[in-house]
């Protein structure tokens, strides 16, 4: 057979993929489909308007998009500072971004309890001066989902940052540009694509995300009981075909999210001229 | 006088790029800041654009000091090395962009606008590019397109960076012609920054010679060429043969026809087409023998060597005369020196 590719091993790197997807990826998931297939459509759609599971739903999806939102913003502002200027003890900054990704997300949660609580330092301070509280209310879990959401956007946005010429802030500069034209007009459509990447990374995070939130939440069914902890207390009262129907049901809707999110991704890249 | 700049000194740590720099441009003047890669020039030019703030001396603009004011305000045009070109537009809004940030009340039409760009990317010959991205551009066509978006906004300087550093030879030379000779029609005063002789003495109308930091010699290009200063001009502009007569070269120029005397100078330069070679009588006592030559197009380049020396000296002649020498490499050749510049 004559040599089509230059690139070797397309084969074995292909097989490999294929293998690697089927086994860590697509047999779990069919076993979970398999497992809600045990239910009749009634029963799934029952356990799916449950006002408990729906809350819940609710809660899981907003939280994670909130704090995906407010994670892309502050991260922008770390890589851009991080980037940009030079301070005092910036490597050491640096490297505190990426903690997140280290810390067993159960120890971040008590951390977090502990300082947002109604008694904790900055919880209390908060409370007294605003009369509002964090730890156990949904705006806990929006807390604890920007934590672990952060490091995700600014290590996108860090190396297009870097890669960004500032000539091109000079031209503009040149041209007449106001510092706030440049900004709006040139460097934030060179980065919305990176942010919104590092944006989704922290949705999809966000909406799995257990460890860190199940401490700070208060876990009030209706109020602050995220999905995954639903899927835990099916779990714990053996309802393994109710756990799976919602695991399935959470699967499909980050899924859509996903894809939404990538073809605004696309959308953006190709009004900018980087497809 | 366009564009000034008084005693402009600049340090970047304990290094000095640029000390105590005057100079003043004329009108419509299209000139080369020329030097070696460090020595300024670039600096100097980003200085006048308000890209970078010296740390004495002032910057005039049309008589207005401009020292303190940001580039934006200055009103001059910079053409980037590498473009620079905002790779998230089409080239038609790239173009635009210097009439889009304009305050509203001085902003254009939109059917203003629209025309202009197009008046200009047909003065840069790519209207027909309009809807691409700067991605799909070559070298050249990215380089006339940030030309056209500096010309935009009508600014009464125009600056360019090394406007042909990263193109191709050949691009290079189309473009370096298609800059004069908008030059030419536009008349806007420019300066442009090069490390190439040859590109300042063929496009520049005066040339500035730059050197760690200094100005060497400012004029036009064939004053320079055949006045040179000092050594750095005369090396720098063209190729040149150095004798040094405390090296004993003395006896060998005057065998080559050249007086020398204590006050001509120490260093004697001469150009490679101010040395006439012929083919040596079987009688003269010929000192020099023909190594090597290399065609240049027009010009024969050829190299000689002195007997019982190993240092070669460089002849030029035109293509013709050297083929009726019939000279072959190994002869002995006679050698007259026509024209030497001096330094102490």
């Amino acid at each position: 057979m004559p040599q089509s590719n230059i690139m070797p091993g397309f084969r074995p790197a292909i097989g490999f993929t294929l293998f690697y997807l089927a086994l860590i990826v697509l047999i779990p998931l069919s076993a979970m489909l398999l497992k809600t297939l045990q239910l009749s459509l009634n029963e799934y759609w029952a356990i799916l308007t449950n006002e408990r599971v729906q809350a819940s739903f609710r809660l899981s999806f907003g939280a994670a998009l909130i704090a995906a939102a407010a994670a892309a913003i502050f991260g922008f502002i770390i890589a851009w500072s991080l980037v940009r200027y030079s301070f005092p003890g910036k490597r050491l900054f640096d490297a505190l971004i990426d903690l997140p990704f280290a810390l067993p997300t159960a120890v971040a949660g008590i951390v977090l309890a502990a300082i947002y609580e109604p008694r904790g330092w900055i919880g209390k301070l908060v409370m007294d001066s605003l009369g509002i509280q964090i730890a156990y209310k949904p705006l806990g879990i929006v807390f604890a989902l920007i934590f672990i959401g952060l490091p995700f956007v600014v290590r996108t946005i860090e190396p297009v940052l870097q890669e960004l010429d500032t000539a091109m802030e000079e031209a503009a500069a040149s041209l007449g540009a106001t510092r706030r034209q440049t900004f709006v007009k040139v460097i934030l459509p060179n980065i919305l694509p990176a942010t919104i990447t590092g944006f989704a990374l922290a949705f999809a995070r966000g909406i799995g995300e257990y460890g860190s939130v199940i401490f700070i939440a208060g876990n009030m069914p209706y109020i602050s009981e995220i999905v995954p902890l639903l899927i835990i207390t099916k779990l714990e009262q053996y309802d393994y075909a109710g756990a799976t129907a919602i695991g399935l049901t959470m699967l499909i809707l980050s899924f859509v999210l996903l894809l939404l999110i990538n073809g605004l991704q696309w959308w953006v890249r190709r009004r900018s001229g980087q497809l | 006088m366009s564009i000034s700049v008084n005693h402009i000194s600049k340090h970047f740590g304990s290094f000095s790029a640029l000390d105590n720099i005057s100079l003043d441009i004329p009108e419509g003047e299209l000139v080369a800041l020329l030097g070696p890669s460090g020595c300024g020039k670039t600096t100097l030019l980003r200085i006048i654009a308000g890209l970078e703030q010296a740390d004495q001396g002032d910057v005039f603009l049309k008589g207005d000091k401009v020292t303190d004011k940001p580039v934006k305000n200055r009103q001059i045009g910079f053409v980037f090395q590498h473009y620079a070109l905002f790779r998230h537009m089409t080239v038609f809004e790239n173009v635009a962009f210097g009439l889009r940030v304009k305050p509203r009340s001085e902003r254009p039409g939109e059917a203003i606008i629209h025309k202009k760009v197009h008046d200009l990317l047909g003065l840069v010959q790519l209207d027909w590019l309009h809807d691409r991205y700067p991605d799909q551009l070559s070298g050249g066509q990215r380089q006339r397109i940030a030309l056209a978006r500096a010309l935009a906004v009508e600014p009464s300087v125009l600056l360019l960076d090394e406007p042909f550093g990263a193109l191709d030879a050949g691009v290079r030379k189309d473009l370096r012609q298609w800059l004069r000779n908008l030059h030419h029609d536009l008349n806007v005063t420019s300066i442009f920054v090069t490390h190439d002789q040859e590109e300042a003495m063929e496009v520049a109308s005066q040339v500035v010679v730059l050197n760690h930091g200094r100005i060497e010699q400012q004029g036009a290009p064939g004053d320079i060429y055949d006045h040179p200063a000092n050594a750095f001009v005369s090396r720098f502009i063209g190729q040149t043969n150095v004798f040094n007569l405390e090296e004993h070269d003395s006896d060998w120029l005057q065998a080559a026809g050249l007086p020398t005397a204590q006050h001509y100078g120490k260093i004697a330069h001469v150009r490679p087409h101010d040395i006439v070679i012929e083919k040596s009588r079987a009688d003269s006592d010929a000192f020099v023998t023909l190594k090597d030559w290399q065609h240049l197009g027009a010009l024969i380049r050829i190299e000689l060597v002195k007997n019982g020396s190993a240092a070669s000296v460089y002849a030029e002649m035109p293509n013709d005369q050297f083929r009726r020498l019939h000279l072959n490499k190994g002869d002995k050749v006679d050698l007259r020196i026509r024209h030497a510049h001096w330094f102490h």
